[in-house]
C-alpha cells in the first residue's frame, strides 16, 4: 500500500515509543486482565468449599518445577536473541531463539506428559472444580505458548529476511515478540506457586 | 529501549545482568518450592507464596521487560491496568460466602 | 502495486485502508441493527396479541404460527445480543471510530492497517457464527444476552455457538482498541497536543480503554463456560442442582454468581462503550450546528475520563438482588451515585453549548438535539435503580428495559444516525436527501418514544420482563392494552427506517454533489481533507494551530484547525 505510517522504527519524539511498542504492552494489558480474571474466579472458586485439595498433594510438583526453570531459562535467551540483534549479531540471534524454541517445546512436552497421566488416572475438568481450574488456566497459558512459538519461528524463519531491508524494524519485532514472551513468563511464575505449591 | 540508540558496549553491559537476574530467579524459585514442603498455615502460606511470585515477575518486568527504563505512556497503562486488575482480586474476598454455603458445598 | 493498479477484491473487500474498513463495518452493522429489529418485531407481536399466529411468516416460525415461549425467549437473548455486539458498537466504535479517529489526529491511516483489517474480519466471521446459532438443533441461545448459568450451562441449544462467537468478537475488539489508542496517541499531525483533541477522539480513545480492560473477563468467563457445557466441569454449577426432578451428575462446588461478576465487569463498561463514540459524535455535529466553542471543553475531557474510570467500579449495581450482603452492595450503590456526576455534567456542558448560540436545525442537528433529552430520560430513570432500596421494586421489571432502551435507542442510535448525516458528504462527496432525514426523525422520535415510555410505567406496576405472556398475572393482564399501542409504535419505527436505508444508499450516487471540502463549515482536521479523502488522506501534511471548535463569539465565524491564522 502506498500509504506511509511514521514511527515504525524510530520512536515517536513526543511518547518515546515506537508504534508496536506502544501497541504490544497495550495487548499485555489486556492479557494481564483476562488471566487476572481466571485467579479471580479460582479465588472464588477456593473461598466457597471447604474441601479444595492442597496443590502439592495431587499435582507433579518436580516436574512442574523443572517447567518453571525452562520457561524462566526461555526469557533469557530470549531477551538475548534481542540484545544479540543490537549488537548486530544475526548468528548469535538465530542461536538464541532458536534455544527460546527448544525450551518452548520442552515445556510442551513436560505439560503433555502432565495432563495424559492426569487423563490416564481418569481426571478431567468434570472431576472437580479444583482440576477443572487448573486445566483451564494452564490450557489457556499452554494456548499462549502456543502463539508465542508460531511468532518466534516465523521471526526465526522466514522474518528474519527483514534484517537486510530493515534492521531497526526488525529488532524492534523482535523486542515486542520477546515482551510477549515474558508475559508469559510471567504468568506461569504466579500459576505455578498458586496451583502447585499451596 | 531508550530513543538513543545504544552502543555495543553498553548493550554488553545489559547481557551480564539479564545472567545476574536469571540466577536470582532460580533462587527464588528454590525457595518458593523449598517453602511449600514446610506446609505453613494457608494464610501464611499464600502471602509469602505471593510475595515470593511478586518478586519474581518484578524482576523479569523490571528487567527483562525493561521497565525500569519505559516510558510514561507505558506507566499510564499499566497502573491503570494494575488498579483494575487488585479489583478483580479484591472482590472475591468480600463475598459473603456464608450465606450461599448451602448451595456451595460440594 | 499503486492502489490504483489494485484488484477490486483487494481494495475493497481485503482492503486496509481504515476508510474501507470503516465503511464495511457501517454497512454490517447496519444489517444486523435492521436484523436485530426485525427480532424484535417478532416479538412485540407475541406481546401485543398473546398466543396469535404472527401475519404473512408465522407458519414459517412455528407449527402454530404463534411464537412458542422456548422462541420468545431466543428471540429475547439473540436482539440483545446482536443489537449490543453485531450492531451498537460495531457501528459506533468498528465504523465511526475507524473512519474517524485517523482523520481526526491528521494521520494518513491507522497505526496498524493489516491489524485493522483483520479486525473487522473477525467481527464478520463472529457475526456469521452468532447467526448460525439460530439453525442448530434446539434453537439458538435462549438464556439472555447475559447468559447466566445454571440456565444456559444446562441448556440443549445453540449456547455453545453464542460463546464461541463472543469469542471471536472479543477478540476482534481487542485488536481494534490497539489500533485506535496507538493512532490517536502516537500518529497525531504537527501541533495537535492532547487538549486540542477533538472531544470525539476523547470519547473514541477511553471507549478503546473500557474495550481492552473489560473485555478480557468476559472472554474468561466465556471459556469457564464452554469448559461447563464441554467438559463438563462445575464452574458455575452449585453442588446438588436439580433439572426437572433429577439431580445433575457433576462434581458441583461451582458459583453461579462468579459467572455474574465476571460478566457485568464486562457489561457495565460496555453500556459507556454504547453511549461515548454517541457523546463524541453529538459533540461534534452540535459545536458545528451552533458556530460556538463547546462550552467546557476541559471539563468534558475530565468529565469523559473520570466516567470511564468509574465505569469499572459500578458493575455489581446489576445484582443488587443476588444477597450479595450489604457491603458489597452499599459500595455499589454509593459508586453507581458518584457516576451520575459526570454523566450529567457531559449533558449540561452540551446544553450551555446551545445558549445563545447561532443553531442550524439541520439533520444532524435533529438527532443531536434530540439525544439530549432522550439520554437524559435514560441517566435519570437510572437513578431509581442504583439505589438498592428502589431497585428491590424494580429489578427485573419493564422500567429496566425502559431505561436501558432511552439510553441506547433514542440516546446512542440516534446521535450515530445523526453521525450518518453528517458524515455522510466527507465519506461520498454528497449530501443525502434533507426531506426523506426531516421524514426519518420526526416519525421515529415520536414512534420511539411511544415505545418505550410507557415501559416505566408498566415496570413500576410490577410487570417483569423476559415474560412471553405477562396476561398470566392479574397485574400484568391490567396493562395488556398498552402493549397494543407500544407494538403498533414499534411497527411504525421500523417503517420510519426506510426512508433512512433508501437515502444512505441511494444518495451515494444522486444525492446532491457538495461544493467543497468542508460543507458544514466545521473545525476538526477531517474537514481538511478532500470529501472523500485520496487513500492517504492528507496528500499534503496537515498542521494544527488552535484548539477544536473555535468560532468568532461575535461574527460566528469558524476558524479551523487547520488554517493558519491570517496576517
Amino acid at each position: 500500500m502506498a500509504v506511509h505510517i511514521p514511527y515504525i522504527d524510530k520512536p515517536n519524539p513526543v511518547t518515546g515509543v515506537t508504534n508496536a511498542k506502544l501497541g504490544i504492552w497495550l495487548f499485555l494489558a489486556s492479557e494481564v486482565m483476562l488471566f487476572g480474571a481466571l485467579f479471580s474466579a479460582l479465588i472464588t472458586l477456593r473461598l466457597g468449599v471447604s474441601d479444595w485439595p492442597h496443590g502439592y498433594a495431587v499435582l507433579n510438583v518436580p516436574l512442574a518445577t523443572l517447567n518453571t526453570v525452562v520457561l524462566i531459562f526461555s526469557s533469557v535467551t530470549v531477551v538475548m536473541a534481542w540484545a544479540a540483534l543490537k549488537m548486530h549479531n544475526l548468528k548469535q540471534f538465530r542461536t538464541y531463539m532458536s534455544l527460546t524454541l527448544l525450551m518452548s517445546f520442552i515445556f510442551l512436552g513436560i505439560k503433555a506428559i502432565e495432563y495424559s497421566t492426569k487423563f490416564h488416572h481418569g481426571i478431567s475438568p468434570a472431576t472437580s472444580n479444583f482440576y477443572a481450574i487448573y486445566f483451564v488456566i494452564t490450557g489457556l497459558h499452554g494456548l499462549h505458548i502456543i502463539g508465542g512459538i508460531i511468532v518466534n519461528a516465523y521471526l526465526l524463519g522466514p522474518g528474519s529476511k527483514m534484517w537486510k531491508s530493515e534492521p531497526e524494524r526488525f529488532t524492534g519485532r523482535i523486542e515486542c515478540a520477546g515482551l510477549y514472551w515474558h508475559f508469559v513468563d510471567l504468568v506461569w511464575i504466579f500459576l505455578f506457586p498458586i496451583l502447585y505449591l499451596l | 529501549m531508550a530513543s538513543e540508540p545504544m552502543s555495543v558496549e553498553e548493550v554488553k553491559k545489559h547481557t551480564k545482568i539479564y545472567w545476574v537476574i536469571f540466577g536470582c530467579l532460580l533462587l527464588l524459585t528454590a525457595v518458593t518450592v523449598g517453602i511449600s514442603y514446610i506446609h505453613l498455615p494457608f494464610t501464611f502460606a499464600v502471602i509469602l507464596a505471593l510475595v515470593v511470585a511478586t518478586t519474581k515477575a518484578s524482576l523479569v518486568a523490571l528487567y527483562f521487560m525493561h521497565l525500569i527504563s519505559e516510558k510514561t505512556a507505558i506507566y499510564l497503562t499499566l497502573a491503570l491496568t494494575a488498579v483494575l486488575f487488585a479489583v478483580l482480586i479484591v472482590v472475591p474476598w468480600m463475598v459473603p460466602y456464608e450465606t450461599m454455603r448451602s448451595w456451595l458445598v460440594s | 502495486m499503486s492502489h490504483h493498479e489494485m484488484p477490486f477484491w483487494k481494495k475493497y473487500i481485503f482492503s486496509t485502508d481504515h476508510k474501507v474498513i470503516g465503511l464495511q463495518y457501517g454497512i454490517t452493522a447496519t444489517f444486523f441493527l435492521l436484523f436485530g429489529f426485525f427480532l424484535m418485531i417478532l416479538m412485540r407481536w407475541q406481546l401485543a396479541y398473546p398466543g396469535i399466529e404472527i401475519p404473512l411468516i408465522g407458519k414459517a416460525i412455528s407449527e402454530t404460527g404463534a411464537l412458542t415461549p422456548e422462541l420468545y425467549n431466543a428471540l429475547g437473548a439473540m436482539h440483545g445480543t446482536i443489537m449490543i455486539f453485531l450492531g451498537v458498537v460495531p457501528m459506533g466504535v468498528g465504523a465511526f471510530g475507524n473512519y474517524l479517529v485517523p482523520l481526526q489526529v491528521g494521520a494518513c491511516d491507522m497505526a496498524f492497517p493489516k491489524l485493522n483489517m483483520m479486525s473487522y474480519w473477525v467481527y464478520f466471521v463472529g457475526g456469521v457464527i452468532m447467526m448460525m446459532s439460530f439453525l442448530m438443533p434446539g434453537g439458538a441461545a435462549a438464556s439472555g444476552w447475559t447468559s447466566y448459568p445454571p440456565l444456559s450451562v444446562i441448556s440443549n441449544n445453540a449456547q455453545t455457538v453464542w460463546l464461541l462467537a463472543m469469542v471471536f468478537l472479543i477478540t476482534s475488539s481487542l485488536l481494534g482498541s490497539v489500533n485506535t489508542i496507538v493512532t490517536a496517541i502516537q500518529l497525531r499531525a504537527k501541533g495537535l497536543n492532547f487538549m486540542r483533541w477533538p472531544i470525539h477522539v476523547w470519547a473514541q480513545v477511553t471507549t478503546a480503554f473500557l474495550l481492552l480492560l473489560a473485555f478480557p473477563p468476559l472472554e474468561g468467563a466465556a471459556v469457564l463456560q464452554l469448559a461447563d457445557r464441554v467438559f463438563g466441569s462445575s464452574f458455575f454449577l452449585p453442588s446438588g442442582l436439580v433439572v426437572s426432578g433429577e439431580k445433575l451428575a457433576v462434581a458441583g462446588g461451582g458459583n453461579p454468581l462468579l459467572w455474574q461478576h465476571l460478566f457485568w465487569f464486562l457489561a457495565h463498561p460496555e453500556v459507556y462503550v454504547l453511549i461515548l463514540p454517541a457523546v463524541g459524535i453529538v459533540c461534534e455535529i452540535v459545536t458545528t450546528n451552533c458556530r460556538k466553542p463547546l462550552y467546557g471543553y476541559k471539563t468534558m475531557v475530565y468529565s469523559i475520563l473520570f466516567l470511564g474510570f468509574m465505569s469499572f467500579v459500578v458493575w455489581a449495581h446489576h445484582m443488587f438482588m443476588t444477597g450479595m450482603g450489604v457491603t458489597l452492595s452499599s459500595f455499589f450503590q454509593a459508586t453507581t451515585m458518584i457516576i451520575s456526576i459526570p454523566s450529567v455534567i457531559i449533558l449540561t456542558t452540551i446544553l450551555l453549548t446551545l445558549w445563545g448560540a447561532s443553531i442550524r436545525f439541520s439533520v444532524p442537528m435533529l438527532f443531536a438535539m434530540a439525544f439530549l433529552p432522550m439520554f437524559a430520560i435514560g441517566g435519570l430513570t437510572g437513578l431509581p435503580l442504583g439505589l438498592t432500596a428502589s431497585d428491590i421494586h424494580l429489578h427485573d421489571t419493564y422500567y429496566v428495559i425502559g431505561h436501558f432502551h432511552y439510553v441506547v435507542a433514542p440516546g446512542s442510535l440516534f446521535a450515530l444516525m445523526g453521525g450518518v448525516y453528517y458524515w455522510y458528504p466527507k465519506f461520498s462527496g454528497r449530501q443525502m436527501n434533507q426531506f426523506l432525514g426531516k421524514l426519518h426523525f420526526w416519525v421515529s422520535f415520536v414512534a420511539i418514544n411511544c415505545v418505550f415510555m410507557p415501559m416505566f410505567l408498566m415496570g413500576s406496576k410490577g410487570v417483569s420482563r423476559r415474560m412471553y405472556d405477562q396476561t398470566q398475572y392479574s397485574h400484568g393482564a391490567a396493562t395488556q392494552s398498552w402493549n397494543v399501542v407500544m407494538s403498533t409504535a414499534a411497527f411504525v419505527l421500523l417503517l420510519a427506517q426506510i426512508p433512512f436505508i433508501w437515502n444512505m444508499f441511494t444518495a451515494w450516487k444522486t444525492g446532491k454533489k457538495v461544493e467543497n471540502d468542508n460543507p458544514w463549515e466545521a473545525t476538526t482536521l477531517e474537514w481538511a481533507a478532500s470529501s472523500p479523502p485520496p487513500h492517504e488522506n492528507f496528500p499534503n501534511p496537515v498542521e494544527v494551530y488552535r484548539n477544536p471548535y473555535t468560532y468568532s463569539a461575535t461574527t460566528r465565524k469558524v476558524l479551523p484547525q487547520f488554517i493558519p491564522q491570517e496576517g
